[in-house]
């Protein structure tokens, strides 16, 4: 799956005396996705992240760009049929699930609903199977959500979001809500069906330990945009955009010896509605020179791409 | 712990056991219960429990006391009225009107009422809208006098006063279903049924609907008695039920003026109404507390 000039906006406001104003949630991103391989797209709150999930998974359409899927573009017209390549894992295991349901029912209808052809007793045996590859015990299949913590759901809501057999999976923040203890576990457990089942995913995250854990490649998205797209141990190592940097500064470590170089940013995340010239960073960045605040830079770079006009070289 | 292992090893008890074993941890909704299958006893079995017929008047025995008072005879238990006609036997009769009203009126209010509501839920901005101020006019008035105006309208009878209740009760149930649905619509498994498929039919039937029920069973418990009550006050207004119906608002106006010569006519039509009304919300409480799959413990 790959999206190319990915871009989502939202009218908002729009009452008598004020006009409508544009709010671009996602602006202009670039992505591709390989079986086997993880994704990982990092962003503090409101960096757009959600949005993505939700274009990636055929709820929201794209305002400009496009989604192809196996080479061929995605338009709307498409989406029921392509249902069962993309599916998610949401980041809140208490409300992904349907309360009134069972767990069998919660798995069966996927299929229920793509695959009304399909046998009832083949069905529940599916539900049953996916049961036991996500590491629950058969009994759980009649049981409420209600009766499970935490992990357990999040366990529930990835067969779920399996039982399509899908090609790409979409994993918003699938692990922040749980304890750390459990968050090893279900990122553990990701990992391993990953490898099993050769998926792509499409990992979103705020947290920086997490993805070094699993990504690939990383994007770091700023104000719906992307500022810097690396494979991850490039990235970790020698970030070149300022806000990578910070960004990195701010995750805590396990070493109390070492010395933590935090870079703390001033001000707060503008709002995506202000729409200014130049680079979305300037106004927070210690680099920031007038070409900064005047033009926009472009993602550029081979392996490590960088939007900023002044990437910090390899010994700063 | 034991109770527990013999859980996992048993088989799972069925959905109606499973109800009941929560249902009866309420015992005013248990009571309330069994007051409601007695009453719903008379109402099918009613002429066969009567002593007499409920129209039959015994002119010898006009406004004769209860059994227990001076007067009164094991002839006619509860008394007989000012058309010598015995009390308990009308009673019983009349249990069968108010039943037919209550469940007719919870049917007409609530299917409508919850179509309406999901549809005001789901609807875009504009027709959501225009469904909320209709139903916010209707709520304007005050429902008993909108019900009067309605059987003035259609003309007094008891399947006239049953509709014209059903409509003013239909507003609550289109705003408490649209209220739960604007709630349950933000939650993540709606948009995880979005992501396998779900069109918006199922979408509104079989993924939103069942969690918003809760509320609105409890509402169409408590409209149940309102209904009830209702019927009998247009009864009692001379607007709903005609004589010689036994039906208890009407019995109550008929026996007015006899308030202070034979309490026993005002009473028990109105003591009928006020256990039937209160077992019935008790029970819907109970009912919602079953229901409700948050509430049961694991």
């Amino acid at each position: 799956m790959s999206a190319r000039g990915l871009a989502r906006h939202y009218q908002v406001g729009g009452g008598l005396i004020s006009a409508t104003q544009t709010l671009r949630a996602v602006a202009g991103l670039d992505f591709d996705l390989y079986p086997g391989k993880t994704l990982a797209v990092v962003g503090e709150s409101g960096c757009g992240k959600s949005t993505l999930a939700r274009m990636v998974t055929f709820i929201e359409e794209p305002t400009l760009g496009a989604l192809t899927l196996d080479g061929k573009p995605v338009t709307p017209a498409d989406w029921p049929d392509l249902r069962s390549e993309v599916q998610i894992v949401f980041q809140d295991p208490y409300g992904s699930l349907n309360p009134r349901q069972r767990i069998g029912t919660i798995l069966q209808e996927p299929l229920v609903i793509n695959r009304p052809d399909l046998p009832a007793a083949e069905r529940e045996a599916r539900a049953r199977d996916m049961l036991g590859l996500v590491g629950l015990r058969p009994e759980h299949y009649d049981r409420y959500p209600h009766m499970f913590s935490g992990g357990q759901r999040q366990r529930i809501a990835v067969a779920r979001a399996l039982m399509l057999e899908p090609k790409v999976l979409v994993l918003d923040e699938p692990v922040s809500a749980l304890d750390l203890s459990i968050q090893s576990a279900i990122l553990n457990l990701l990992v391993d069906l990953q490898e099993r089942l050769n998926l792509a995913y499409l990992f979103i995250s705020h947290d920086l330990s997490v993805v070094r854990h699993v990504a690939d490649d990383v994007i770091v998205m700023y104000l719906g945009r992307v500022v810097e797209k690396a494979p991850k141990t490039l990235l970790f190592d020698a970030p070149k955009h300022p806000y990578t940097k910070a960004l990195l500064s701010a995750t805590p470590r396990a070493d109390p010896t070492g010395k933590s170089e935090r870079i703390k940013l001033e001000g707060e995340l503008p709002s995506p509605m202000d729409i200014r010239t130049g680079c979305a960073f300037a106004p927070r960045c210690w680099k920031a020179k007038d070409l900064c605040r005047d033009h926009a830079p472009d993602l550029v770079g081979e392996t490590q791409e960088t939007a900023c006009h002044f990437p910090i070289g390899p010994f700063e | 712990m034991g109770e527990v292992s013999i859980a996992e090893t048993s088989q799972r008890p069925g959905r109606l056991w499973e109800f009941w074993y929560y249902f009866r941890e309420n015992r005013g909704a248990v009571f309330g219960f069994y007051i409601f299958v007695a009453f719903a006893f008379c109402a099918a079995f009613g002429p066969w429990l009567a002593l007499y017929d409920p129209t039959e008047q015994f002119r010898n025995n006009t406004l004769q006391p209860p059994v227990w008072s001076e007067g009164g005879s094991w002839a006619f238990p509860l008394g007989t009225d000012p058309l010598g006609r015995d009390m308990l036997s009308r009673l019983v009769a009349g249990a069968r009107y108010s039943f037919f009203v209550g469940v007719v009126v919870v049917t007409i209010a609530a299917s409508g009422g919850i179509l309406i509501g999901l549809l005001s839920g789901f609807a875009p901005k504009w027709l959501d809208s225009i469904i909320m101020r209709i139903m916010d006019i209707i709520l304007a008035f005050p429902s008993l006098l909108l019900a009067l105006v309605l059987v003035a309208i259609l003309g007094p009878s008891l399947t006239n006063a049953m509709v014209a209740i059903a409509i003013v009760l239909q507003p609550h149930y289109v705003r408490l279903t649209r209220a739960s649905v604007l709630a349950e619509r933000q939650k993540d498994y709606v948009t995880s049924a979005r992501v396998v498929g779900a069109g918006l039919p199922r979408l509104m039937f079989i993924t939103v609907l069942p969690n918003c029920l809760a509320p609105i069973i409890v509402q169409g418990a408590l409209s149940f008695s309102t209904a009830i009550l209702d019927a009998a006050a247009l009864g009692f207004l001379g607007m709903g039920a005609q004589p010689p119906t036994p039906e208890w608002g009407t019995m109550l106006a008929e026996a007015r003026e006899f308030i202070l010569r034979a309490w026993w006519v005002v009473t028990f039509p109105g003591l009928a109404i006020l256990v039937t009304v209160l077992a019935i919300n008790l029970m819907g409480d109970g009912l919602r507390d079953a229901l409700d799959p948050k509430l049961k413990r694991s």
